[in-house]
């Protein structure tokens, strides 16, 4: 038992207990946060601006000393420790890299404060160089580089030291959206490659998804969930999470018929028929969240008693791969409808104005309570 | 002829033309053509009381007598090289302290919070509402036998009789620091407060101690404002003349000195204008070195 136990405390990369930052007395930019992270996660804090994402990291950094809590990394009390004794790089939003230097002695920058041999020194450069694909570039300044190939510098710069912690704040927020997209997987693949444990600041939930093993959805200084992107998203535990991770469409109602294996929830729009059972009570309030790409569109009138409704197409954008329609329910609400373009030239029927039938699967929807 | 000149005349009397042209015209009859006076000048012979011109017309030759010797007088007098050093190891020494003091000042300044900037910098540029040759002056009297410090200390009991301060190096020095630090400190603030305070935190999140930052990436990355700081004060140093007068005694020669008492005293004018056309060499030199330097930078955002 003694051995189990041992082996998970040392899965135990960083653990984060109840850490809070209050500026000037008031603001709480981080409100009494605990966490754990594995060794060799990738974990995603995302939030919109001003949520505190940006103030964990840089605590997690040095750079802001916390009003009261405690960071942990391998079991060791880090928090008071200043940024450079702490065995965690940091890649920048702005890549931070240095201007008077060039992209080798940028590369070399945090060996030479650890007094590495030179021989060594050269090796772990041109290795970090290589990892990148930048070793034709090792001579040139920082601003004789792209976007692109700096983000690959400030990369290499901050895996150099070997950090028992990663982290990254907004990756890919300075490329533009083509280049964010294949840089996604190359992120991950060299921060795999490498085997560094990382947590990654990003106000972009695609790019959390994609990147991320584990996401933290933060608001307000506090997380409200905390899961896989696939939890996160499928199973979002409150109206915040669903409306944050992707387009959801919520329907207001009310619990009539509570039972295990069943829920049917009666909203002004119509009857949901839920193929589970939740933690509730017939007659409580609640909410229905339900993806748009969840959606079937038909021009028949479904026939079962529950699971759709009717409306009239407001709005419809073509995006390729797939189409998004606006309908307008009896009620007023804007049903969103996503339906994927599998086919060429899918001559859809269905045009502004016209009245269609919407109908989804029994278990696709996911009961908020909050 | 005119139709297909005007379009040609157009073209080059373009508004950019205009721009760099005033300003070209201005440096011109302000700065270069002096300098060329003084040049004719100090090739010049000087006759009982007036200036012998270099140009003289007679039968049917222009004569262009070109006199050396105030060069060559200046090179055989030790005390005019003597004075030269004199003045660019006080230039340099008054640089020295002024990058010393000015640059913790400007540091600081530029990392004070915002609000607070406009006001240190109204506190730095506060002397100049005073005038120049009083302020120092109260130097004068601040250093003297019984002036405010030897009394002051003499008050303290940590010093028996009146230290000797004034016209020494001493009081040479603390003038032209003090008149001087503004020049350093501006041009410095102004580089300092730019600089990404991101990379300060790079260098520590990479391992730097803060002391270790200060000398790796903010000294390296400021050296324009310091090069540009340094030049404003060193150059118009060399040249001193009013500090020197005031503040300094027989052991502090300077070339400012020097140059008055040719010009004024002697009335000498072609000597006092190989004086000066040495000492402009003496400051080309520096600036020129500092402009080669300028162009093997540019391009590289800091």
């Amino acid at each position: 038992m003694t051995v189990a136990k041992d082996v998970t405390v040392t899965e135990d990369l960083l653990r984060i207990e109840g850490l809070t930052k209050t500026y000037d007395g008031a603001v709480r930019a981080v409100d009494n946060v605990s966490l754990t992270v594995s060794k060799g996660e990738i974990f995603a804090l995302l939030g919109s601006s001003g949520c505190g994402k940006s103030t964990l990291l840089r605590m997690l950094a040095g750079f802001e000393t916390p009003t009261s809590g405690k960071i942990y990394l391998s079991g060791q009390d880090i928090t008071d420790l200043p940024p450079y004794q702490r065995p965690i790089n940091m890649m920048f939003q702005s890549y931070a890299l240095f201007p008077h230097l060039n992209v080798w002695d940028n590369v070399a920058f945090g060996l030479r404060r650890d007094g590495m041999a030179k021989d060594e020194l050269t090796e772990r450069v041109e290795s970090q160089l290589k990892l990148v694909q930048l070793t034709k570039f090792a001579k040139r300044k920082p601003h004789q580089l792209s976007g692109g190939q700096q983000q690959r510098v400030a990369l290499a710069r901050s895996l150099a030291k070997r950090p028992k912690l990663l982290l990254l704040d907004e990756p890919l927020g300075a490329l533009d959206k083509k280049l964010r997209e294949s840089t996604q997987f190359e992120l991950v693949n060299i921060i795999e490659e490498v085997g560094v444990t990382c947590v990654m600041v990003t106000h972009d939930q695609e790019e959390a998804m994609t990147m991320a093993s584990r996401i933290a959805v933060m608001s307000e200084g506090y997380f409200l969930q905390i899961g896989t992107p696939d939890e996160v998203y499928e199973t979002p535990n409150s109206r915040l999470v669903a409306d944050f991770i992707g387009n959801v469409n919520i329907f207001e109602g009310e619990v009539v018929e509570d039972e295990p294996d069943h829920v049917t929830i009666r909203c002004p729009e119509c009857l949901h028929y839920v193929g589970h059972g939740i933690t509730g009570t017939a007659g409580m309030e609640v909410g229905v969240a339900l993806r748009p790409e969840k959606i079937q569109l038909s021009q028949a009138q479904p026939d079962k008693p529950h699971n759709w409704c009717a409306g009239v197409v407001t709005d419809i954008a073509y995006f390729g791969s797939h189409t998004t329609y606006h309908l307008k329910l009896d009620s007023g609400m804007v049903l969103k409808v996503q339906q994927a373009n599998l086919r060429r030239n899918c001559d859809q029927d269905l045009t502004w104005g016209d009245r269609t039938f919407a109908h989804w699967r029994r278990d696709v929807m996911v009961v908020l309570t909050q | 002829m005119i139709v297909k000149l005007l379009p040609r005349l157009r073209r080059s009397c373009t508004g950019s033309r205009l721009v760099i042209g005033l300003p070209m015209i201005w440096l011109f009859l302000l700065a270069a053509a002096p300098l060329l006076i003084v040049l004719n000048y100090s090739l010049a012979e000087m006759d009982v009381a007036s200036v012998n011109s270099l140009w003289q017309w007679a039968d049917q030759a222009l004569t262009v007598k070109l006199n050396f010797s105030n060069y060559l007088f200046l090179s055989e007098d030790p005390l005019y090289f003597k004075t030269y050093l004199s003045s660019l190891k006080y230039a340099a020494i008054t640089t020295l302290w002024c990058l010393l003091l000015g640059y913790p000042f400007a540091y600081f300044m530029a990392r004070s919070p915002a609000h607070l900037r406009p006001l240190l910098l109204m506190l730095v540029m506060l002397p100049f509402w005073t005038s120049f040759l009083l302020r120092i002056y109260a130097w004068k009297t601040l250093l003297t036998g019984n002036g405010l410090v030897n009394n002051s200390l003499m008050a303290l009991g940590l010093i028996d009789a009146p230290l000797h301060m004034m016209n020494t190096p001493f009081s040479l020095t603390i003038g032209m620091v003090y008149a001087y630090l503004p020049f350093m400190i501006l041009p410095l603030y102004a580089n300092l407060v730019k600089l990404d305070l991101s990379l300060l935190e790079a260098a520590a999140d990479l391992g730097a101690s803060p002391w270790k930052t200060f000398w790796l990436v903010t000294v390296p990355l400021s050296r324009r404002g310091i090069i540009a700081g340094s030049l404003l004060v060193f150059i118009p140093a060399v040249g001193e003349y009013v500090i020197p007068e005031l503040l300094g005694g027989p052991d502090t020669l300077m070339i400012g000195r020097v140059l008055w008492d040719e010009f004024f005293s002697n009335n000498d004018w072609p000597m006092a204008s190989a004086v000066t056309v040495v000492m402009i060499l003496l400051i080309l030199v520096p600036m020129a070195l500092f402009n080669k330097y300028h162009d093997d930078t540019v391009g590289e955002k800091v």
